[in-house]
């Protein structure tokens, strides 16, 4: 059984079902490197030792008569040695991509690239995903567009519980807190569709807090935009707290114009949806 | 004058709880009836409820938690069949609102009343005897830790059928758990039935520290303290240094929600960081208070069925401690994503690795135990295999997710659910198991059925690895934690197998009650009657099985670590000593002993907290002042109560001995 559980548990590591396994960014590709590099170094470690406690077990058993018996010997300086070298430099070695790896994929560290990078304002609501294109002025409910081969900045908070944003696919996940600003660098290799999610559990609707993202070419992305500004729709203070309402299973829907600096102001006032002043104010003051 | 109890209160329109609780409250009232008829009240009262016995209240604790494991597993197969049917379009039967619920109160039963009340009832039963002295430090007080924890329970199963629970996860993150968004009764039955058991842990982890600091006997210095002994003294330190903290935290939600304050709210300046930093400050540490007592009965298990002494005993005490040390300093990496420094998130990623070192040395010196040894395959030694194989790929992927990029892919994923059901299963359930099957001649004078027990073992073992390698995959494959549907229908084969494995697990446990059963109907043929049934090691073998109430009538001296173990091999000729021990050259000085008498400060207190507890979950301020009133009454009765002593004579302890000829004069 136990091999059953390995063989299946190895047939999804090779899998393209597996999303974190098939990686489509920079950040996703190096995370399953490393998922990959660890378990390997461990199973070094791991199936040796199994094996050694089904053998020992077997081989000692009280009926072997050959088996060699020591009834007292209960120490021996030179296996203590060993016992406690091999995990430490195991874990010495381990350790060391820990923290190299924690600062290399430290979520706000900005990714390399020669192509500008592009801002996007992520707020978890009760239970959808608002996405807002601050530099387009654009806005968009549980569907994220994202062009392909550009560094996205996500700055994300929260206007109600705690959320996670996770994109299987591309790699990290990040809290949304109310109050709080967190980012996160993220970029998708190829054009494609994409699942995303909440990965934290946020209440009655959120098995539905998942949306759809779309990787376009940087053309076709251009083409969103365009089309999303010119489709109408007006993101202000009403509109705002009308999706602050609890609902879940959202159709998409986009916003071409949003007004003031929205993002900054839902950041101010956690806990409420902000006032149009206070949306404004948020706007002036920066 | 009830607060806020209505009739909307009782679940009419919901068939599941609604059927669940008439079903509890009819199988309990015929309890009570069958007992009432018997005429059992006065028995249960003296010898159970009001006794003061670390070994009956042992018993209880253990009692408690496989009632408890029935109801947290039923939470499990409903979770599992939801998600075996809920893919695509399909809802499945259980909706959000109760869904929720479900796998909230399955995380707290499991942990808080199952696990907890195994370690501790295992811990209750073997320590003093380990130690060699006749009861706890303070006896009364384990009564009251027993019956606090009881309480717990009864609220928790309560809200089955008054209100609800919550429907927050098992660890009531705010805002989530605030009244802005949890308005119900639910996190209130949460948060009382956690902080009165958690009064009752804390208190039983005071009574155990004192007991192993300042009670061994003759010449039981520490490093001659059995190793189990060790880590009970590690978990218990842990206990006192950590529930404290749950304690103050629940206290900082308790006045946001009921005072207004707003330690953790979404607005006014509240920070629900906070809180998820402090829960983990005793998150953490709860899972080596769990697991550390299991390592215990591991190394006690696989020394006396190797017939060798435990390998590299001074190693496995460093090993012990310094988990427990570093147990408090690797909570963050419960959190990793939510937006620490790189720097704080390294720190905490390494320390977490480092406590498989001392785990690693563990398993090593298990490994060369079994080397050189005579090993007799019982069931406890199957669940100790069992657990070497299973532990370390828990370890494994535990490792891993303490890597803070790989836990940025994996983090709250079905991965993770996999991951801990796999130290836990394999560790902390596998540990009691072992204990149990262990333990049990000597705490009832019979041996289990040797063929169920395997049995069982098989079906805890496939089952589990049918239930959780497929989490593992999933998790892999983008499954979140606590969703109640999913669209992918590629997920489902996955589900349906974990749904099979669970499925096992019930057989399992179902089995567990015809072993008892069936060993308690043939226990005649399978009396323990020398005190020694696996040819042990240790002090409480050389008692008689099941001991006196006051385990030991002689105290024993020790002379060096596996104290029984050295007692055997000076007298070759065991059987011919235990019968001739009596003669006058070898009979023990016998004197009159002290012992508590029985007390029902703690169910009659406990009883009481119950009511404190249902008050302040219904806000019915009336019925809170007079259980407060009631509860320090009880407590002021204790304490000016001057007839609490029993003396044993020697004649007494004479003539138990002559009936009961076990080895433990000769100690």
């Amino acid at each position: 059984m136990r091999i059953c559980g390995i063989a299946l548990l190895a047939a999804t590591l090779t899998g393209c079902s597996a999303a974190v396994l098939d990686p489509h960014g920079p950040i996703g590709r190096q995370e399953k490197l490393i998922l990959i590099d660890s378990t390997v170094i461990m199973l070094a470690i791991v199936i040796p030792v199994i094996i050694a406690t089904l053998a020992f077990a077997w081989w000692f058993r009280a009926g072997n008569s050959k088996a060699k018996r020591l009834p007292d010997w209960d120490y021996s300086g030179r296996i203590e040695f060993v016992v406690w070298a091999i995990p430490a430099l195991v874990i010495l070695f381990l350790g060391g991509i820990a923290w190299l790896s924690s600062h290399d994929l430290d979520p706000p560290k900005p990714l390399e690239s020669s192509v500008t990078p592009l801002d996007i304002d992520v707020v978890s609501l009760d239970w959808k995903w608002l996405f807002i294109y601050p530099d387009a002025g654009v806005a968009s409910v549980n569907k994220l567009v994202l062009p392909v081969g550009t560094p996205v900045r996500f700055h994300m908070t929260s206007a109600t519980v705690m959320n996670s944003f996770f994109i299987p696919q591309l790699g990290s996940q990040v809290y949304t807190m109310a109050g709080m600003a967190t980012r996160l660098n993220l970029m998708v290799d190829d054009p494609g569709d994409y699942h995303g999610l909440s990965a934290q559990f946020s209440g009655e609707g959120f098995s539905d807090m998942t949306f759809d993202v779309s990787a376009l070419s940087r053309q076709d992305f251009e083409q969103w935009l365009d089309g999303t500004r010119t489709g109408g729709g007006i993101l202000d203070a009403s509109a705002y707290e009308a999706l602050t309402h609890p609902s879940a299973k959202d159709p998409q829907h986009t916003y071409g114009t949003v007004s003031g600096d929205l993002f900054d102001a839902i950041l101010m006032h956690p806990g409420a949806a902000p006032s149009a002043a206070q949306i404004e104010h948020s706007d002036s003051a920066e | 004058m009830l607060g806020k109890l209505t009739w909307a209160a009782i679940p009419f329109n919901q068939p599941i709880p609604l059927v669940t609780s008439i079903v509890m409250v009819c199988g309990i009232l015929a309890i009570l009836a069958l007992i009432t008829l018997k005429g059992w009240w006065p028995y249960l009262w003296n010898e159970w409820f009001a006794s003061t016995d670390h070994k009956r209240i042992g018993v209880m604790y253990v009692a408690l938690g496989l009632v408890m494991l029935i109801r947290g597993f039923a939470d499990a197969l409903m979770m599992r069949a939801q998600l075996a049917l809920a893919q695509g379009g399909a809802t499945g039967f259980l909706p959000p609102e109760h869904y929720d619920q479900i796998f909230s109160a399955h995380g707290t039963i499991m942990i808080f009343f199952v696990a907890m009340p195994f370690v501790i009832g295992l811990m209750n039963f073997v320590v003093p005897l380990q130690l060699g002295v006749r009861d706890v430090a303070f006896p009364v007080l384990n009564s009251v830790s027993f019956w606090l924890t009881a309480s717990g329970v009864l609220l928790v199963n309560l809200s089955l059928f008054i209100g609800e629970f919550a429907k927050t996860g098992w660890l009531a993150y705010p805002p989530l758990s605030e009244l802005a968004y949890s308005p119900g009764v639910g996190v209130d039955y949460y948060l009382w039935s956690l902080q009165i058991s958690g009064l009752g842990t804390l208190l039983a982890g005071i009574n155990f520290t004192t007991t192993i600091l300042k009670m061994r006997t003759f010449g039981m210095s520490y490093m001659r303290m059995p190793i189990f002994c060790w880590t009970a003294l590690a978990s218990n330190l842990l206990i006192v240094a950590a529930f404290p903290i749950l304690t103050a935290t629940f206290a900082l939600l308790l006045l946001d929600r009921y005072a207004g304050f707003h330690f953790f709210t979404d607005n006014l300046g509240g920070n629900a960081v906070m809180y998820i930093n402090l829960i983990w400050c005793w998150g953490h540490p709860e899972v080596y208070i769990l697991i550390l007592p299991c390592f215990g009965v591991f190394s006690e298990v696989i020394a006396t069925f190797s017939g060798k002494p435990l390998f590299g005993y001074h190693s496995m005490v460093v090993a012990t401690m310094a988990i427990c040390v570093l147990s408090f300093l690797v909570w963050l990496h419960h959190f990793f994503t939510m937006g620490a420094s790189a720097d704080v998130n390294g720190f905490f990623g390494v320390m977490t690795m480092i406590i498989a070192v001392p785990t690693g040395v563990k398993v090593f010196n298990w490994l060369f135990t079994m080397y050189g040894g005579s090993i007799r395959f019982t069931v406890p030694i199957y669940w100790t295999i069992g657990f070497m194989v299973t532990f370390t790929l828990g370890g494994l992927t535990g490792v891993l997710l303490s890597i803070p990029p790989a836990d940025f892919v994996l983090h709250n994923s079905l991965f993770l659910i996999a991951h801990f059901h796999n130290v836990i299963i394999g560790g902390v359930v596998f540990g009691f198991m072992a204990g149990y099957n262990y333990w049990f001649p000597k705490a009832f004078g019979f041996t289990l059925d040797e063929t169920l027990g395997k049995v069982i073992f098989w079906c805890w073992f496939i089952g589990f690895y049918l239930a959780f390698m497929p989490l593992y995959a999933l998790g892999l494959m983008g499954a979140t934690r606590r969703m109640q549907h999913y669209a992918d229908p590629s997920w489902q084969p996955y589900m349906i197998a974990a749904f099979c494995g669970a499925a096992l697990i019930f057989a399992g446990i179902g089995l567990m009650v015809v072993q008892l059963a069936w060993s308690i109907r043939t226990r005649e043929r399978r009396r323990d009657l020398t005190g020694d049934p696996w040819n042990g090691r240790t002090l409480e073998w050389g008692t008689a099985s099941p001991p006196p109430s006051w385990n030991f009538s002689v105290e024993p001296h020790v002379h060096g670590i596996d104290a029984f173990w050295a007692v055997k091999t000076k007298n070759k000729e065991l059987h011919k000593v235990a019968e001739s021990r009596y003669e006058a050259d070898h009979k023990p000085h016998y004197e009159t002993i002290h012992m508590p008498k029985r007390s029902g400060t703690g169910f009659v207190s406990a009883f009481f907290a119950v009511f404190l507890g249902f008050g302040l979950i219904w806000h019915i301020w009336w019925l809170v002042i007079v259980a407060v009133i009631c509860c320090i009454g009880v407590l002021l009765r204790q304490a000016w109560d001057t007839d609490r002593d029993l003396y044993i004579t020697a004649e007494e302890l004479e003539d138990f001995d002559r009936r009961h000829p076990s080895l433990g004069a000769q100690l």
